[in-house]
């Protein structure tokens, strides 16, 4: 007999049109680091879900410590030592870390906050599984990695043995990840059992002793890390052979299709240099990837380039003709293409249909409209060509609600358009975010492609696989400045986490 | 024909209908309640004659419903337009009553246009009321001042405004109330008054409906078109549903906020004047400081016609119907703010229209899933 903690056998949970998890069983023994392995949409959050008691499974029983538990909310699973660190974390920005770990269990004598208490707690807790972090610092003043080691002590103060982790990785660099690793492994060895939920392959095989692959909300098969391999693991998620290493023909250059000369931006009380003096270039049939860590400017240089924020100092030149000041229409339609960073906000009207949304930038053309009367049937012809031409999956075709449709399927749909348009310049910020093996390796081959075709490609990526594999270029940009130029082929991950760190900087010329 | 009939109710036209159709049921049935509490022996006769409406006034009664609705149905098309584009336009009372006020001082002042008398003071009440909605527009657009803030200050202002100048320029101070429109000023018939007419031997006793009606469903049949049809409404919409995305798609959202909430303006500034250019016998403007309720009536529509311009005709007509049904219930010992408080229960339900959307889900899925079932007992029974 096994010693399992957490058992859930045959979880179905079904909604309108889509059964989420078919028959899933997964078994957690104790004081082992279990990976959760899928794609978008293979029924992960569900399944997680219904473990936490934000749904009730269709049949299916939960079992823990080998007796049957009914979840019917979060707190019957904080109840049971059920403790989950999200993929966006829930943490409040202007409280200390202190504070954020004992909200909602504070102790206190006569209604008074017992805080020293409290704070002895963290700090063995801290001490004994080597989470570093400062109690008093605000939250909103710590780097991302403290905040997650504050997610995980939360758990652990609320005496949490089942600790789930939800794509952790996603916003460390590569030496957080490291740490998180140590973390984990740590964790592990003091009897806590760990749910890894992740799409990354390589951080399985680093840290993870079995692991569980869902497809399409089936169960594939749980299968022990050590007697696995990456490409073994990619095939059961993908049902079909992966291809993990990124084939690349060499890059030929040609002229000079986005120039960027000075650029400055100022935040809105002009106190602080969100940009200072951004000075780079990308040439047709090429790809430029800006690294950094989140927040260092990426955001706003982007945003800068496609009009959508004016910015103070500099020109912005697109195939030699000056865009500084042109409307963010004009941009588009002479030829700048943008993969947005965040799909619901700028990529997408959420509750338009798919091919209303395909055509969002291209409405206004004659092809799509006479005399102010929308054209239906180019519209429909449009959206149909573009589903099929890039496997844009959903439910009832171009009519379906994009508020419906998956992630992946979301972002599928914005790369069609922005594809699609024939635009020389293409702006592509995380292109790849949240998607699964699948999806990306097909982003990353049409972005090459287009490259190859002799598109001028600037990438804004947090993956550092991404950052090492796809571009020709990489350009780190660190607090609003550009610090490094560096070559692919020869730089090393370790060396580009100094760059982007911003302990390691060199001059760079535009 | 089954089939098509399967299809239909499968519709989310048809689901949105039923949630309204809910709403009006279940507020009915709350009416009753409250007519059983204040008058237990008139109760049944009484929801009989809310029920009836319009009809117990005979023709004139079918008529008056059509004059009650007009305005109402256009300013619950501005309320619904503005809505679909993201705003919530609670100007209407002051945009109406502007709009009312300009179409009167030009048919009480302007015989000289002659015949196009009518049209000029319609023009007139419809660019008045864009021109009131239009400072909320612009303070929201480029100083992002919310739109209610905006035109609840303009409301009271149009009121305010509007009471004075009447009284400085078109004063019936007998009654007081504005004067008659002048005959080239009434909105024309269109044999309208030769149909919905109550013949008593030698007394005509005519309804005040008027051309109106038939404006305001062409104003419902525009707003359709150009919300759904056209390149400008699928902007007006974007901005609505998404002000990010629709900058990223190179809209020019300010101006589209700004042009929604004239045209917003417009609509319900021409239902003060198709209000009001109605003859002696018609409404006037009453010189008392109460906004408009033709205004947020609007409002009511427009939820529960579920901001779809067709379906705002709908709840227009039934809004008037009640209305006047409501009227006649004084004929029995009732209070006729007991039709009020009817209403106010179907707009409540209305606006639980999510509730009960849900409710009808909930129950069709509950169906279909012991079809399943029952479906798979026979097939198991038959294999044994």
């Amino acid at each position: 007999m096994e010693d399992y903690v957490v058992e859930m056998l045959h979880i179905t949970k079904e909604f309108p049109g889509i059964r989420a998890n078919d028959d899933i069983t997964l078994q957690l023994r104790r004081g082992e680091i279990h990976a959760l392995l899928g794609e978008n949409g293979a029924g992960k959050s569900t399944l997680m879900s219904v473990l936490f008691g934000l749904y009730q499974p269709d049949s299916g029983e939960i079992k823990k410590d080998g007796e049957t538990v009914r979840i019917d909310d979060p707190n019957d699973a904080n109840a049971l030592g059920i403790g989950m660190v999200h993929q966006h974390f829930k943490l409040v920005h202007n409280f200390t870390v202190l504070q954020n770990i004992v909200l909602g269990v504070e102790s206190t004598r006569h209604g008074l906050l017992k805080m020293d208490q409290a704070r002895k707690r963290v700090l063995a807790l801290s001490e004994q599984y080597g989470l570093r972090v400062e109690p008093d610092a605000l939250i909103s003043d710590i780097t991302v990695g403290m905040q997650q080691r504050v997610e995980i002590l939360k758990m652990l103060y609320r005496d949490n043995d089942i600790l789930i982790f939800d794509e952790p990785t996603a916003v460390l660099t590569p030496q957080e990840i490291d740490m998180l690793m140590e973390i984990m492994r740590g964790l592990a060895k003091e009897g806590k059992s760990i749910l890894f939920i992740t799409h990354k392959l390589n951080e399985i095989m680093a840290v993870a002793d079995r692991c569980t692959v869902l497809q399409r909300g089936r169960c594939i098969g749980t299968v022990d890390v050590k007697d696995t391999t990456r490409e073994e693991l990619s095939r059961m998620m993908v049902g079909r052979p992966v291809e993990l290493e990124l084939k690349k023909n060499e890059a030929h250059p040609g002229e000079t299709a986005l120039e960027v000369r000075g650029l400055s931006m100022w935040n809105r009380n002009r106190r602080k240099k969100l940009l200072d003096n951004i000075n780079f270039h990308v040439r047709k049939g090429e790809i430029v990837c800006l690294a950094g860590i989140d927040g260092n400017g990426q955001s706003e240089l982007i945003y800068a380039l496609a009009g959508l924020r004016p910015i103070d100092e500099g020109t912005i030149l697109l195939s030699g003709q000056d865009i500084t000041r042109a409307s963010v229409r004009k941009r588009n339609d002479s030829g700048l293409a943008h993969i947005p960073e965040d799909r619901h906000k700028d990529g997408l009207v959420l509750d338009y249909t798919l091919e209303e949304n395909l055509v969002l930038k291209r409405y206004h053309t004659p092809a799509f409209q006479k005399h102010g009367f929308l054209d239906f049937r180019a519209i429909r012809e449009n959206a149909e060509r573009l589903i099929d031409a890039y496997d844009v999956r959903s439910g009832q075709g171009a009519a379906t609600t994009v508020r419906s449709m998956s992630g992946g399927n979301q972002q599928k749909a914005i790369i069609a358009r922005e594809v699609d348009t024939g635009s020389e310049v293409l702006l592509a910020v995380q292109p790849t975010r949240g998607l699964d093996v699948g999806a990306i390796e097909n982003i990353q081959r049409e972005l090459l492609n287009l490259r190859d075709q002799g598109r001028a490609i600037l990438l804004v990526s947090l993956e550092l696989e991404e950052v090492m594999s796809l571009p020709d270029r990489i350009l780190v940009i660190y607090e609003g400045q550009i610090v490094a130029e560096l070559d692919p082929k020869t730089v090393t991950s370790q060396e580009l986490g100094l760059y982007m760190a911003g302990s390691k900087r060199e001059e760079v010329v535009g | 024909m089954k089939k098509k009939l399967v299809s239909l109710i499968d519709s989310p036209g048809f689901l949105s209908a039923m949630s309204s159709i809910s709403a009006i049921v279940l507020g009915l049935l709350f009416g009753f309640l409250i007519l059983l509490i204040s008058n237990p022996g008139q109760a049944v006769q009484g929801l009989g004659i809310i029920l009836q409406g319009g009809f117990s006034g005979g023709a004139k009664g079918i008529g008056q419903v059509l004059y009650l609705a007009t305005p109402i149905i256009m300013t619950g098309l501005a309320v619904g337009f503005a809505f679909k584009t993201g705003l919530f336009n609670i100007g209407t009372p002051g945009q109406f009553i502007v709009g009312a006020y300009v179409a009167i001082y030009i048919g009480v002042k302007w015989t000289f246009l002659g015949g196009v008398q009518w049209i000029v003071a319609l023009l007139g009440a419809t660019v008045a009321g864009g021109l009131w909605a239009l400072i909320p527009g612009i303070l929201k657009a480029y100083l992002n001042v919310h739109e209610v803030i905006a035109s609840i200050m303009m409301n009271y202002i149009g009121m305010y405004t509007v009471n004075m100048l009447i009284k400085r320029t078109v004063y019936n101070s007998l009654k007081n109330q504005s004067m008659n429109v002048a005959a080239t000023a009434e909105i024309p018939r269109f044999g309208m008054d030769k149909v919905f007419v109550n013949v008593k031997g030698n007394l005509m006793d005519t309804s005040t409906v008027n051309g109106g009606f038939f404006i305001a469903i062409a104003a419902a049949v525009v707003i359709y078109i150009l919300l759904n049809k056209t390149k400008f409404g699928y902007e007006l919409k974007a901005c609505g549903a998404n002000r990010f995305a629709s900058r990223y798609a190179g809209i020019n959202e300010k101006r589209t906020i700004v042009l929604s909430m004239v045209i917003s303006g417009m609509l319900a500034g021409l239902g003060g004047g198709l209000l009001y250019l109605s003859g002696a016998n018609g409404r006037h403007i009453s010189v008392i400081d109460v906004l408009a309720e033709e205004g947020f009536n609007g409002i009511s529509v427009a939820l529960l016609g579920l901001n779809n311009p067709i379906g705002i005709v709908f709840s227009a007509l039934f809004i008037a119907y009640i209305t006047l049904g409501g009227n006649y219930l004084q004929r029995l010992a009732f209070m006729p703010e007991v039709i009020n408080i009817i209403i106010a229960v179907i707009i409540y339900f209305a606006a639980l229209s999510l509730v009960v959307r849900q409710v009808i889900m909930y129950l069709r899925r509950r169906r279909e899933q012991r079809a399943a079932v029952k479906a798979a007992a026979s097939e198991g029974g038959a294999q044994e």
